[in-house]
């Protein structure tokens, strides 16, 4: 039997059922209702080829081990890190990684997976492709629905060649201002005095830019990248004490939980006939929310 | 509102080989309150509805069935907004994705999907269609620049999916409608995402002594860890056609070329043609060119966008096939398609996105020649069996429409199209927006038979 129909077999068609990854956004969307049967994705790296820019991956697989086999080709994914977390993991929650701007979304990432429906049954969302129209988008769909559509099993992701360099960089300075000195920096975060600007890319341009700034904006090389504030949240606009934005994001990084704001009433008539759809008797990690992520 | 017998013709097709659907009646909103109204008024009568932008899809999404009220949003053309410090447009669906272009020049931004028919193409059309273009291989299609778009769901009600920055909390029903076909409903204005201009260009020119160097150059090429700005293919054929209107300097000789366009900050730029150079030396290439400046650009590109109009040099009719590969599996694949019209006894023509393994080989015939269209049709469906045996998909960027359905089982399990049909029923409960495209259904509307002309200035 293959580890897709092994994992087909211990989701089951009847009964609560969730998925763990590495626990580490456990209580992202709310705690899955007590009662429900634990269920691991299979885990491992299944290929990877780095000429085309595409890897196989089970999505209990610790995203460090997807990490550490892709850089021994110089590629990574537009997975966000985070310590301990499953790919699998990742993917449901949907959160993108600091350096977006560079290698995407985390929901252009997914190209193919392949996942047990609520009625037990195995199906595919996407294809193997790196470019593929054919049929409706249903890996997008699953990136960020926190396990509540499908459970997914296995994942085609796609790849990018790693920056030679990477650099922060900090000072004084608007947002707007630190952006436009750059050529799409991977990164911009900003604490309502200081901008910190991750230049990414071939360690000249790297260099130039960075002296661009030191010169005209008086920035200065940071030693590791800047630390987040634990609880992420919608930007409103106004920046909370102790918070850190990402520019262009959307996304604020505070020292306090906010409640995600409510979708419009159509919004949300909308994801529910989608998740009762995909789940009729509610049994995928039964408890969660998508919509709300506050955590 | 028109119901002529004109506008019924004119509004009966797409750019397609689908043959005349049947137009109910026309609808020309110009807002959206107007679009909600049309979608009501069509449920009042018991019709379903078809949006249509500008009528260039290729695979029959605009084609309207069962007498529908068609939905056009040819006056919905308005630059509502442009942002420049947050990098984002609200347009509506009805503007022409070159107009977008133009209008943002000088701004330093632009809207990065290039689709070939850009002249004519709708936003709206791109949006539904998740289209692409040869600078959607490193900048991404679509939906990638797609932050929100307000849609008139297929119940008439108003909704506003994705968030102008970022992703919005919860699914992703914007990134789900994308690409949607005008099944999901109708998008009425568009948050589209603006990408800064890069400030070095760098277009490569290469040529080769058999197709088989040029597709292996590209697998070469991305195998290097190089991403291009754009990577496109053009055969001989294509070449012939094209350098008389483009006087680019193409080689006449060559079995095909090579269009790489490296983008980005110079240093970059610099090292990444080298490595580009050097892998095309050791595949095969026979000239490396560089353009020296704007002007041999433009030519290059300009050759490359005259390819579709200069098919029609050659022959009357056209079917334009669509599929995606690995792209470590070109060389193979371009020879089996060649070998697949040779064995039909059809010229085919390829030029296509090369980079991210999407084919569009075009076979090139007359119609009137007795029997052609058996073996245009068996040509087309190996040549889609053969790009699925690969482990390709069925469709890179024109989408399933009518043409395709009859295929989805031979990439999709019944599990998976149950799980792509749940998805649109969600949208969709009573089955009125554009009804028997994508899935498979039983209906044997539109049937492949008649051809359209070769449109003027476009280019695939
Ligand atoms: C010569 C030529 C070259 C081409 N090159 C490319 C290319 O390089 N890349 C590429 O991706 N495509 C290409 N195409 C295909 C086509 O141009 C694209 O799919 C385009 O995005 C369609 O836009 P349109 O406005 O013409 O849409 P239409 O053909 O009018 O409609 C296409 C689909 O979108 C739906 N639709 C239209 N507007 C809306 C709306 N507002 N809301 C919801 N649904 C809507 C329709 O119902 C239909 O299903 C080419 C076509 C031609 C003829």
């Amino acid at each position: 039997m293959s580890r897709l129909e092994d994992f087909r077999d211990r989701v089951g068609s009847s009964g609560p059922v969730c998925v763990r990854g590495g626990g580490t956004r456990w209580l992202v969307g709310g705690p899955p209702s007590a009662g429900s049967r634990e269920v691991r994705a299979p885990s491992g790296v299944v290929s990877f080829d780095p000429a085309e820019m595409t890897v196989v991956v089970g999505a209990g697989t610790p995203l460090t081990e997807l990490t550490d086999a892709l850089s021994e080709h110089d590629q990574e994914v537009a997975l966000g890190a985070a310590p301990g977390a499953t790919v699998g993991g990742v993917l449901a929650v949907g959160w993108s990684s600091l350096r977006r701007a560079r290698i995407g979304s985390v929901r252009d990432a997914l190209l193919q997976a392949d996942c047990v429906g609520a009625n037990g049954a195995l199906f595919t969302a996407g294809g193997p492709t790196v470019k593929n129209v054919s049929g409706y988008d249903l890996c997008r769909l699953l990136v960020g629905s926190l396990g509540t559509l499908a459970l997914i099993g296995q994942v085609i992701l796609r790849t990018w060649p790693s920056p030679e360099r990477t650099l922060w960089m900090q000072g004084p300075s608007t947002p707007e201002a630190a952006r436009d000195a750059c050529y799409r920096p991977s990164s911009l975060l900003w604490d309502g005095r200081l901008v910190s600007v991750c230049l990414e890319g071939y360690g000249a341009d790297v260099a130039g830019e960075a002296a661009f700034l030191a010169a005209n904006l008086g920035f200065s090389e940071m030693a590791t990248a800047p630390t987040l504030p634990p609880h992420r949240s919608r930007w409103t606009g106004l920046l909370p004490e102790g918070g850190l934005l990402e520019v262009g994001s959307g996304v604020v990084h505070g020292p306090v939980a906010v409640d995600a704001r409510k979708p419009e009433p159509g919004v949300a008539g909308l994801a529910a006939r989608v998740r009762s759809g995909f789940d009729p008797e509610g049994r995928l990690n039964p408890g969660r929310d998508p919509y709300r992520i506050a955590a | 509102m028109e119901g002529g017998a004109s506008a019924r013709h004119l509004y009966s097709r797409d750019g397609s080989i689908i043959t005349a659907g049947r137009v109910g009646v026309v609808c020309l909103p110009d807002s959206t309150d107007q679009v909600a109204a049309c979608v009501r008024i069509a449920l009042d009568h018991g019709r379903a509805f078809v949006p249509r932008g500008a009528g260039t899809g290729l695979t029959g999404g605009a084609v309207p069935c069962d007498d529908p009220v068609v939905i056009s949003t040819t006056r919905m053309d308005r630059i509502l907004e442009v942002d420049v410090d947050r990098r984002i447009a609200w347009v509506e669906p009805g503007v022409v994705n070159l107009d977008l272009t133009r209008h943002l020049e000088g701004t330093g931004l632009h809207f990065a999907p290039d689709p070939s028919s850009q002249q004519a193409c709708t936003i709206g059309g791109n949006v539904a269609n998740n289209s692409g273009g040869p600078h959607c291989l490193l900048y991404g299609v679509t939906s990638v620049h797609v932050a929100a778009v307000e849609v008139v769901l297929p119940d008439g009600e108003v909704v506003v999916l994705g968030e102008e920055e970022g992703e919005a909390a919860g699914y992703d029903l914007r990134g789900a409608f994308v690409g949607g076909e005008g099944t999901l409903g109708i998008a009425t204005r568009i948050a589209v995402r603006l990408t800064p201009d890069p400030p070095e260009i760098r277009t490569m020119l290469l040529d080769f002594s058999t197709i088989e160097e040029a597709a292996a150059t590209v697998s070469a090429v991305i195998a290097a860890g190089i991403v291009p700005a754009a990577l496109e293919l053009m055969d001989q054929q294509v070449v012939r056609a094209v350098e008389p209107f483009a006087n680019a300097g193409y080689p006449l000789d060559a079995a095909a070329v090579l269009i790489v366009e490296i983008d980005g900050l110079a240093a970059g730029v610099e090292r990444e043609i080298e490595v580009v150079a050097r892998v095309a030396h050791e595949t095969g290439a026979r000239t490396v060119r560089v353009a020296a400046d704007d002007g041999e650009r433009d030519r290059i590109w300009k050759g490359r966008k005259a390819a579709f109009g200069a098919i029609a040099t050659i022959k009357p009719s056209y079917y334009l096939h669509d599929t995606v590969i690995p792209r470590t599996r070109l060389a193979e694949v371009v020879s089996g398609v060649n070998e697949i019209a040779d064995r039909h006894g059809l010229i085919v023509m390829n030029v296509f996105h090369a980079g991210d393994g999407n084919l569009h080989p075009i076979l090139v015939f007359d119609d009137r020649e007795p029997g052609v269209m058996d073996s245009v049709f068996a040509a087309g469906e190996e040549i889609v069996r053969l790009s699925l045996e690969v482990g390709g998909v069925l469709s890179g960027e024109h989408g399933i429409g009518l043409e395709k359905r009859r295929f989805m089982p031979l990439l999709f399990s019944p599990a998976s199209m149950e799980a792509q049909r749940v998805l649109r029923d969600a949208f969709d409960p009573d089955g009125v927006a554009n009804p028997h495209k994508v899935l498979p259904s039983g209906s044997s509307c539109g049937d492949i038979k008649e051809l359209p002309e070769v449109p003027e200035g476009v280019w695939v």
